[in-house]
């Protein structure tokens, strides 16, 4: 699990609602606006509910 | 001794040479009317004791044959998703069964399981879920099987379905409606978390050896595509499959044929008294639904005739005052009007023959356990 290439992780801005790419280490700040609440993405992964 | 109850009659019934003797009309009013005054209704129960008329030589003992003969059904009305028909010489105890599968016993399809992969929707996954497991399936469920517990979901016993919308940025608000779920007759499209470890293909949710189609000749889509299931604002997106299974109302409402299924005593509503001009005019207008209309009687006179006694709905307003000694207001104890509204999987009257078909079963059952 150790981390050779970071994966940039795509972040929704709080503001403009664009979409951002951070790595570590980037400013947390939205490159369209200049907002600085950043929020992260839903999970794309399968989530199973019963329709009850 | 039973001599005396036909000797007591009044009025017509009396033919000196008749087989079956005849109950008195008070008792015989007694035992297949309810009979509804201003207070509460009284002689609710039914005669279930085949003696209970025996010393007046009055046999009310059930029989098979006596049941063919008088059993009628009628039917009243019959549309696509809505019935109503007279079921006569039961007694409630057999109605209300038939009541209680069609709501409750009688297998529909309907969504179960819900495998969300995005919902940036403001309704909450859990409510959306709920939501697509009330929508009314338009799939006959006599071509499906059960799925128990350990079954791996196939096209026998499996529906699926998918939901793939989004909105885009700067569009309007969009609402999702039921009609566009797309139904999948090649089963699920999603495949499962673990990957595949170099086989041949990708293992989805379900497992369906032939399309759907070739069981169906219909496609399986939803009853109605008006139902709205969910609105996006911008940049909101939902996308999902869904799993519909074979169930019973009894399990979860959601299963459940019928919008209802209800029946009542079939009213009977009799003027003991003629009734004329201001008095019938007062009668007619107590009555909230109509069932007494005033009927001319050429010379300037009116009197009141009872005219929709079905629509009735017993509020007993026509036995409350001064008309009390005039109205007889009874229920047929074994005549029932019988209404069902279906969902939509399958015709109201299709539904009946297979709450009968139910109940066939379960006798079938005890006769086989008592044996």
């Amino acid at each position: 699990m150790d981390s050779q290439q970071p994966e940039p992780v795509s972040y929704l801005c709080g503001d403009c609602g664009a979409e951002n790419t951070l790595k570590p280490g980037d400013v947390i700040q939205c490159r369209e606006c200049g907002y600085r609440i950043l929020y992260k993405k839903r999970t794309r992964r399968i989530v199973q509910y019963e329709a009850r | 001794m039973p001599k005396k109850g036909t000797k007591s009659t009044k009025g017509t019934d009396d033919e000196p040479q008749q087989q079956q003797n005849k109950l008195p009309d008070h008792l015989e009013l007694q035992r297949t009317r309810v009979i509804c005054k201003a207070g509460a209704p009284t002689h609710t129960e039914g005669f279930q004791y085949s003696g209970a008329y025996a010393a007046m030589g009055v046999d009310t003992s059930v029989s098979v044959d006596k049941f063919c003969m008088n059993f009628k059904v009628e039917v009243k009305r019959l549309t696509e998703d809505d019935m109503e028909f007279d079921m006569i010489g039961v007694d409630a105890s057999i109605a209300n069964a038939f009541r209680r599968i069609l709501i409750a016993e009688v297998p529909t399809m309907a969504i179960e399981k819900v495998f969300m992969v995005d919902n940036t929707s403001v309704i909450a996954d859990e409510v959306l879920s709920h939501r697509l497991g009330l929508i009314p399936l338009d799939a006959d469920p006599r071509l499906f099987d059960y799925m128990s517990e350990n079954d791996v979901p196939n096209e026998r016993n499996t529906i699926v379905y998918k939901l793939h919308v989004s909105c885009q940025k700067g569009s309007p608000r969009l609402t999702v409606k039921s009609g566009q779920l797309e139904w999948l007759p090649e089963g699920s499209q999603l495949n499962m978390a673990a990957p595949a470890q170099s086989g041949n293909k990708q293992k989805t949710y379900t497992s369906f050896s032939q399309s759907q189609k070739d069981i169906s000749k219909e496609s399986l889509g939803v009853k109605f595509k008006d139902i709205t299931i969910a609105r996006l604002g911008p940049g909101q997106a939902i996308e999902l499959e869904a799993h519909a299974v074979k169930g019973i109302g009894k399990v979860h409402a959601k299963w459940s044929p019928v919008a209802t299924a209800w029946y009542k005593m079939l009213p009977e509503v009799v003027l003991l008294k003629e009734i004329k001009d201001d008095d019938a005019e007062k009668l007619v207008k107590k009555c909230p639904v109509n069932v007494f209309d005033i009927e001319d009687l050429g010379n300037g006179e009116k009197r009141a005739v009872v005219t929709k006694p079905r629509s009735c709905t017993l509020c007993r307003e026509c036995v409350m005052g001064p008309s009390e000694e005039q109205v007889r207001l009874t229920r047929v104890r074994d005549h029932f009007i019988f209404t069902i509204e279906s969902t939509g999987a399958l015709p109201p009257e299709v539904l009946f023959t297979e709450a009968v078909k139910i109940l066939e079963e379960k006798c079938e059952r005890v006769i086989s356990e008592l044996s």
